[in-house]
Order: structure tokens, then sequence, then C-alpha cells
């Protein structure tokens, strides 16, 4: 097995935070704490772009990598986890990862910006698996139910895939070969016009132009 | 005498190495996810324990779940 891996097709998320609703229901998240979220691009823009955002489990994580205490680590899976019982908060996590994923919890232990909390690919952490201790402390153990992230398999036009990484990869390809990109896909004339997004209205006279 | 000096000494000295190392130990070892959880809403198909069911049932999971092209086209 490869790594375990998101990806998310821009193509087709349709920014109905469906997956930000799966993971805060599936892991019971707190307030202030979003382990996934949606961002939008050109927002408003015919043509905009959303993506769903969360850890992405690099393979060369930084946070591992500035953590002071040394409280991550990567399964066999590839998925990063980390240990909430040696995490200080101290936030260095949080500067370092490149997708904003480390979220702190402005409620519980160590004052206002509480031990870090971040995406765990539903795979729980090192208490043992599916016990309470580590659903309190990380959320559902899915993997180890024989199940997908609940945001991916929750996500209503497949746009979010999450799953071995070779098996996600041939899907995104199958998909991208048989729809085409851009004005090309099923719709998009439909949705905004034969005309490509951010190419100017032939049909409009030009800026400056004297009529 | 002299004997008795040394060994307290070199007992005085050695003491140090018995302190124990005070080095952060990383986190906690962690079961692996084929090993399953013993709950009742494990996903049915596969044997837990076993990783090579427990990685094809996944794999035939997103498959399934995921690519509507091998269902439609």
């Amino acid at each position: 097995m490869a790594r375990m891996k998101f990806v998310c097709d821009s193509e087709r998320c349709i920014e109905c935070n469906g997956c930000v609703t799966a993971c805060k229901n599936e892991n019971e998240v707190p307030w202030g704490v979003n382990r996934r979220r949606v961002v939008t691009l050109n927002d408003g823009v015919p043509g905009e772009k959303s993506i769903s955002v969360a850890c992405m489990h690099c393979s060369d994580a930084p946070c591992m990598a500035v953590c002071p205490v040394n409280c991550f680590y990567r399964t066999d899976e590839g998925v990063v986890l980390h240990d909430k019982d040696i995490c200080i908060g101290c936030g260095y996590c949080s500067y370092a990862c490149p997708f904003g994923a480390p979220q702190f919890p402005s409620q519980g232990t160590f004052g206002v910006r509480g031990k870090m909390d971040k995406c765990t690919f539903c795979a729980g952490g090192p208490e043992a698996n599916g016990s309470q201790a580590e659903f309190e402390k990380y959320g559902r153990n899915r993997l180890a139910e024989g199940k997908l992230p609940a945001c991916a398999e929750m996500c209503s036009t497949k746009a979010l895939l999450a799953g071995d990484g070779d098996m996600v990869a041939d899907i995104f390809r199958n998909r991208v070969l048989k729809r085409g990109k851009g004005a090309e896909v099923w719709g998009w004339g439909t949705a905004y016009g034969s005309r490509q997004a951010g190419q100017p209205d032939p049909a409009a006279p030009a800026k400056g132009a004297k009529s | 005498m002299k004997k008795t000096l040394m060994l307290i000494a070199a007992v005085t000295l050695l003491v140090a190495c018995g302190d124990k190392p005070q080095t952060i130990g990383g986190a906690k070892q962690d079961a692996s996810p084929y090993s399953g959880t013993g709950k009742p809403y494990v996903d049915a198909g596969w044997k837990p324990g076993d990783k090579a069911s427990w990685e094809s049932h996944l794999k035939a999971r997103g498959q399934n779940s995921q690519n509507e092209y091998t269902k439609t086209n």
C-alpha cells in the first residue's frame, strides 16, 4: 500500500461545506476548531474555484520537523499523527504548516491556547484503537473500522478523494482524461456561458474604445 | 588504605554513570489500523489483524464509493 492521501478536485467542489460538517460531527470537534475548511478563490466571479483543505499528511512534514517535544509520528500508512499527552501547545507547528492545519482550542488545559488539534485522516491517535480515550482526544478511528475518512465519504460530488495514494491518483487521472478541463467540462457552458472564465468577452466593447 | 581510597574515589566518580537519561521520549506506540477496534461498528468484509485483507478492503471501498466512472461509464 502507498501512503494515504487527500486530493480535492476543484472542478467538482461546490463549496457545500459537507466535508467540514462531516468532520466536526464524526470527531466531535469543539467550537473554534475546524480540522477541515473550504477555501474559495475568486469568490463570486464566474469560474470561481473551491477546495477543501485540512492536514495533507505530508511525506516530509514541516510540523514534525519543528516540534520541540517530538510529539508527532507517522504511521506505516503515511498518516501524520501526534500525541496530545506530549504536546505543549507552543504553536510552532502552526507556523510551519503551509496549509494552516494545526488548530488550537481556546478552552481546556494549557490556558487560552490549548493542545494542538488537527485532522487525523480519521485514524485516531496513539491510544488503543477504538477506545474512549482515543475518541475524546483525537476523534473516531475509522481506518481501524475499515472505513475511509468521513469528509471524503460524505462528499456529495466526490470532489474530495481520500485513501491509498495510488487509488486516489488513478481515480483522478481517469476523471480528468474523460471530462477534459476548464470549458471542456460538462455543464460549464450551462453554468457560465461558452466563454472561458477570465477571458475578455468578444461581444463587449474594449475598454477605452470610442463609441 | 590507598586501595580503599581509590575504590571510594572510583565509586564516587562513577555514580553519575547510573543517572537515568532524561531525553524526550516521543509519541507513544500506536497500534496498526488493520488490527481493528474490537467494536461492533467495524465495516464487514475484512478480517481484523490481517493486513492484506484490510488493504484490499479499503481499496475496494475507495473505488466503489469514490469512482462513479466504474458504475456509469
